[in-house]
């Protein structure tokens, strides 16, 4: 009994001597990263699939340039992502203008594009550069099924207010703390839900919780295709929490040369919202990512 | 380490406290269903011999599942059904039920097949009944065997509870996966430190109730015990 007490005391006490040791980020590397030289630029995305396939044109239009391009695709939400630009883990990165500022400043006031294109220049940590946004916009909606939306008359996130203790909002798990998130929707519009589940950043999980009935409001993509697909009602943002989302480029200024410029520049005047959920609607039927970036490339002339 | 040491975090809904006792009830429905449906499967199989085929195929196989995938597809297949928190708790344990299996069936069909057929032909020669040998000589017999499968599977339940909340659920995974959509290093170390406390905890409380339910015939520890203390008596008759 003593012995093994014992036993149990000191594997405890070499646990937490373990886990005390890391006391910094156990992901950081002091090192550059390999291959940070020259015209090679590391593709980094964010873990859904519109950032991947965004990621995976950049790579492809740079490597039609004949620009060495290494891919790290899906590596995590906005606050892992900045930390890996800002460190040289990656060097290019699709992201979304309005998240990105409130990322940055969580206190902005910005909402139209070119308020958040002016802010964003301004709050951009320095190192890192932005090009050019492009049209395309990809807002985080909230959306509720079309039998919700009757019942309790929902027209906009503001009519939620009197039903909220009624319905379970899902999410993925940061928006828990985040301003463009479940903070936010407490102080901008006073909902309290009557739960947060969650989930996934409005991947399938999200929307079989929404069509199967164990979240009433969900946090979707306004360029999902399963949208319009399911008959979803997406709830207008009347107070302008979800500020404009226009996909911009952002690069390790090192890197940022005149022809990946040139070349992200194009890309980002080509695409339009319309070309996001159609591209979205074959990555959702499992089509091939790279496929899908590739022709895209090639009927706008820049593969 | 300071999230585990912030007050804040040991009260309210996601605290702490909840949190294990989430995860140790996932873990230990888990470990009872898996026990009921192990442990006479295995008792069977040992007994009889028929349907070693199941040990040596599917109880193996099922260890190869993984487990994270499995779960959502099992999400995408159930919770459609159950249009509550049901729809995640069943896959959840479903998970877990089928990574518990294993151990504990193959360990109970091990500990049934080990027991000494001397012993087994002992009792029937001193006109014990079937169910009776079974009961008597070897259920007991087996069961360091069956308490071993039962507290590794019970080990593997409670580290990998924590993918519940992968699917909105609570548990100490929730530490996990919080802290790493929000970069928050000490939230994750936090859930990494409690599950492996936890893990250890179960196991050393389940090493010790094998000590006290395995008959001291059957241990060499408490044999040596037990003559220990004679030698200690000998002196004093002599």
């Amino acid at each position: 009994m003593k012995k093994y007490l014992t036993g149990f005391t000191l594997a405890a006490v070499a646990a937490i001597t373990l886990s005390a040791c890391g006391g910094g980020d156990p992901m950081s590397s002091s090192s550059t990263p390999a291959g940070g030289s020259g015209d090679s630029i590391i593709v980094g995305s964010a873990d859904f699939p519109e950032s991947q396939l965004i990621a995976k044109i950049y790579a492809e239009a740079l490597k039609a340039k004949g620009i060495q391009v290494t891919e790290k695709p899906s590596i995590g939400s906005r606050e892992v992502t900045i930390p890996a630009l800002k460190d040289g883990s990656i060097d290019l990165m699709p992201e979304y203008g309005g998240a990105l500022l409130q990322y940055l400043d969580s206190a902005t006031k910005a909402v139209t594009s070119e308020e958040v294109t002016k802010d964003l220049a301004t709050k951009i940590p320095s190192g890192l550069t932005l090009l050019t946004a492009s049209d395309a916009e990809d807002k985080d909606v909230l959306a509720v099924k079309k039998e919700t939306a009757d019942k309790y008359k929902l027209k906009t996130i503001e009519d939620i207010k009197p039903v909220a203790k009624e319905l379970v909002l899902g999410g993925p798990p940061e928006w828990k703390t985040r301003l463009n998130g479940v903070a936010g929707l407490k102080s901008v519009y006073g909902l309290e839900f009557k739960e947060f589940s969650a989930l996934d950043a409005g991947g399938p999980l999200t929307l079989n919780a929404l069509l199967s009935g164990q979240v009433q409001v969900a946090d979707l993509f306004s360029t999902d295709p399963a949208l319009k697909d399911n008959n979803l009602v997406a709830l207008e943002d009347n107070k302008n929490l979800f500020l404009s989302e226009n996909i911009v480029p952002v690069i390790n200024a090192k890197k940022s040369t005149d022809t990946v410029k040139e070349t992200l520049n194009k890309v980002s005047a080509a695409l339009t919202t319309e070309d996001l959920i159609t591209m979205n609607g074959r990555v959702a039927k499992f089509e091939d990512i790279g496929e899908i970036a590739k022709e895209w490339l090639k009927s706008k002339n820049l593969g | 380490m300071n999230y585990l040491f912030d007050p804040r975090h040991w009260t309210g809904a996601d605290s702490i406290p909840t949190l294990i006792g989430e995860h140790l009830l996932y873990s230990l429905i888990a470990l009872a269903i898996a026990a009921v449906i192990a442990v006479p499967l295995g008792i069977y199989i040992g007994v009889t011999g028929k349907g070693v085929f199941l040990i040596a195929g599917l109880a193996n196989a099922l260890r190869a599942l993984p487990s994270v995938g499995l779960l959502i597809l099992l999400v995408l297949l159930i919770s459609p059904a159950f249009p509550s928190k049901m729809g995640y708790i069943l896959p959840s344990l479903i998970v877990l039920v089928l990574l518990a299996v294993p151990p504990i069936l193959t360990n109970t069909y091990a500990g049934v097949r080990a027991v000494d057929a001397a012993a087994v032909d002992a009792a029937r020669g001193m006109g014990f009944r079937t169910m009776k040998i079974l009961t008597d000589v070897q259920l007991p017999c087996s069961l360091p065997l069956v308490l071993s499968g039962v507290r590794s599977a019970l080990l593997q339940i409670i580290s990998t509870a924590t993918i519940a909340a992968y699917i909105s659920l609570g548990g100490l995974g929730r530490l996990l996966i919080d802290g790493k959509a929000q970069n928050d290093y000490s939230q994750m170390v936090a859930g990494a430190v409690l599950v492996a406390l936890l893990a250890l905890f179960f196991d050393q409380l389940l090493a010790f109730i094998t000590r006290r339910v395995v008959s001291p015939g059957l241990t060499r520890r408490t044999i040596k015990s037990a003559s220990a203390a004679e030698a200690v008596k000998t002196p004093v008759t002599v």
